[in-house]
């Protein structure tokens, strides 16, 4: 009998890549499935646009017109990074089935399904991006910044959506129940988005919090947002918050493919 | 089959290098959840392009022997090769020999078979047309092409568990593990499966397979370690094993329960072996190793005016088996199952 296998001891690039693609091309089927599954990305940015804009529109900035620019971001923000969170938690669902097992018995990357997860997810952030645009849009929201320049706003928003969603994978590896992925992202995702310049301005706060709002990196994505939207610039606050996102992605994704190899 | 798996990886050839054709090697393998001791030292050797079946009881150890083997739990002590790779310094290497069925269908619920195929061909490296080729040619052997496009939800267990099988085959590794492949089967589906683990054996494929009927390693396993609680308590070819119980057992009902006593000693004299009573106390139970003296138990009985109302013979169960190996039933021997709960408290 002779050797008649070549036999590998690590993925190439190529190949994590490629598998990567793979399990992305799986989530979207998924999407197709059950389409419930887009729900909260549809939903949630237009109520959440409505509600803030003619809440809050008067109080802050006169009337609700003059709030769109200020709002439209932040709801944005916030609407895309708790479809982030369920990022999470469709992951901690997915792993307790059946199917990972065999995912964990193939010869393929151990990264490789959770990156598609998340990759297949920037659908889901995009989808809540155009809806937010659109229903301010439809509410008389006109940004200065061209339609190319709202559009790489979009982009950021996604970018950074997608570098959030590691450490939401993460809570997704570690945590036992989805529940529990639920719970624990929605404590940090509360003072997050709410302590940020999403809603009002930083200066109407006490010292001490302006202080974490003004340090909080969705505060920096927000600003960058309204820069682009707003005027059609790019300026620092772009570039931190890109460098804030490639930070996280550092961080969080060796972790939780650390902590997904671990359960294996 | 010229689709590959991975560049240079000639996947037709079913036997894969092996260090003096020993596909699996295990030595004193122990895993350990919380203060259970679910695999306690289990010594396996299994040879290429035989089926051994590992026999036990539910809670025995069967599954996490076999999640250890496919490098999906790291075991706590001892060492496992897979044709001489081991299962944790050279998982990635194992991870390509191998083929895994579980009990638990490992494949996606809301997908369609043909998606689920073409999913994992494409992540075993195989190109677009290549895994979707791959991925029909399955479906037509496992005779699930009416359903392939429709979602797993509708599949019955039968159809799901020749899904998962032909999932496993994808890369047509050189060893597969079945883990309890046919329980909770109906006997139709059973069959199917047994064929096709037969026809994976014709080409030459390893296989190791867990089961709780003595009877389907009876029919597939060329040996057979019998476990119960973690370790392994027998060892042998089905002929062996069953030798151990005695070939089959004689059931007789006697009209006349008061007759028991005489009736044993007729069986002692005649058959030279210990019959017993069944538990409910009915019935008299006696290993039979030559059926032909069974005509000649049958007249002294009548001669002896012992009436019986009921004779039969009896293939050893596992039960029985388990019994004379370690004198107790082949009942969960504790309450923490080898289930997929990987963690314990």
């Amino acid at each position: 009998m002779s050797l008649s296998m070549t036999l590998h001891h690590r993925t190439s690039l190529r190949q994590t890549v490629q598998q990567s693609f793979t399990m992305a091309y799986r989530g979207l089927l998924k999407f197709r499935r059950n389409p419930e599954q887009l729900f909260d990305v549809t939903l949630q940015p237009t109520l959440f646009t409505l509600m803030f804009t003619y809440i809050f529109g008067g109080a802050i900035s006169g009337d609700a017109e003059h709030y769109l620019p200020i709002i439209i971001p932040g709801v944005l923000m916030q609407t895309v990074i708790t479809a982030s969170v369920a990022t999470g938690v469709q992951l901690r669902e997915d792993m307790d089935k059946g199917v990972f097992d065999r995912f964990r018995t193939l010869p393929i990357a151990r990264i490789a399904p959770l990156a598609g997860a998340l990759m297949a997810d920037t659908v889901r952030y995009t989808i809540a991006t155009l809806v937010t645009f659109v229903v301010g849009y439809a509410m008389g929201y006109r940004p200065q910044g061209g339609l190319g320049d709202v559009a790489l706003a979009g982009l950021l928003v996604i970018v950074c959506a997608f570098a959030i969603s590691w450490i939401f994978a993460f809570f997704g590896v570690i945590a036992r129940t989805a529940t529990s992925v639920q719970g624990i992202s929605m404590l940090i995702l509360f003072p997050l988005t709410f302590l940020s310049n999403a809603f009002v301005p930083v200066n109407t706060m006490p010292k001490w919090l302006q202080w974490f709002a003004n340090a909080n990196p969705l505060s920096h994505l927000i600003s960058a947002v309204r820069e682009l939207t707003n005027s059609g610039q790019i300026g620092d606050e772009f570039a931190i918050s890109l460098f804030a996102a490639a930070v996280i992605i550092l961080l969080f994704a060796p972790l939780a493919v650390r902590m997904y190899m671990r359960k294996a | 089959m010229s689709a590959t798996a991975y560049p240079g990886l000639v996947t037709s050839a079913r036997r894969a290098p092996s260090h003096n054709d020993v596909a699996i090697q295990t030595q004193g393998l122990v895993k350990q959840f919380g203060s259970h001791r679910a695999v306690d030292g289990i010594d396996l050797t299994v040879q290429t392009g035989t089926v051994f079946g590992v026999l036990g009881p539910n809670g025995a150890g069967k599954t996490t022997t076999v999640r250890m083997l496919a490098t999906l739990l790291r075991p706590d002590g001892g060492r496992a090769r897979i044709f001489g790779h081991d299962v944790v310094k050279e998982e990635h290497v194992v991870r390509q020999l191998i083929g895994v069925t579980g009990q638990y269908a490992s494949v996606d619920e809301t997908l369609s078979a043909l998606e689920n195929l073409i999913i994992f061909a494409r992540l075993l490296g195989f190109s677009r047309p290549a895994a979707k080729r791959k991925a029909t040619e399955l479906l037509e052997q496992f005779g699930l092409v009416e359903a392939a496009k429709r979602p797993l939800k509708h599949f019955s267990g039968g159809m799901r568990r020749r899904l998962d099988l032909a999932a496993s085959l994808i890369a047509t590794p050189p060893l597969i593990f079945l883990d309890e492949p046919t329980t909770g089967l109906d006997p139709r589906s059973r069959a199917q499966v047994w064929d096709t683990i037969r026809r994976l054996v014709r080409e030459g494929t390893t296989v190791l397979l867990t089961t709780q009927y003595l009877d389907e390693a009876d029919q597939l396993a060329d040996r057979i370690a019998v476990i119960d609680r973690g370790r392994v308590i027998a060892e042998g070819t089905a002929d062996e094993l069953k030798a151990s119980v005695g070939q089959s057992s004689l059931h007789l009902r006697l009209a006349d329960p008061e007759d028991g006593a005489r009736a044993q000693a007729i069986v002692a004299r005649v058959l030279r072996s210990e019959a017993t009573f069944s538990p409910e106390g009915k019935r008299l139970v006696m290993p039979v190793s030559d059926p032909s003296r069974i005509a000649d138990l049958l007249v002294a009985l009548k001669e002896n005016d012992v009436d019986i109302v009921e004779f039969s013979m009896q293939k050893p169960t596992l039960d029985e088996v388990f019994l004379a190996l370690t004198g107790h039933e082949a009942t969960p021997s504790s309450e923490v199952e080898d289930s997929k709960g990987v963690e314990q408290p």
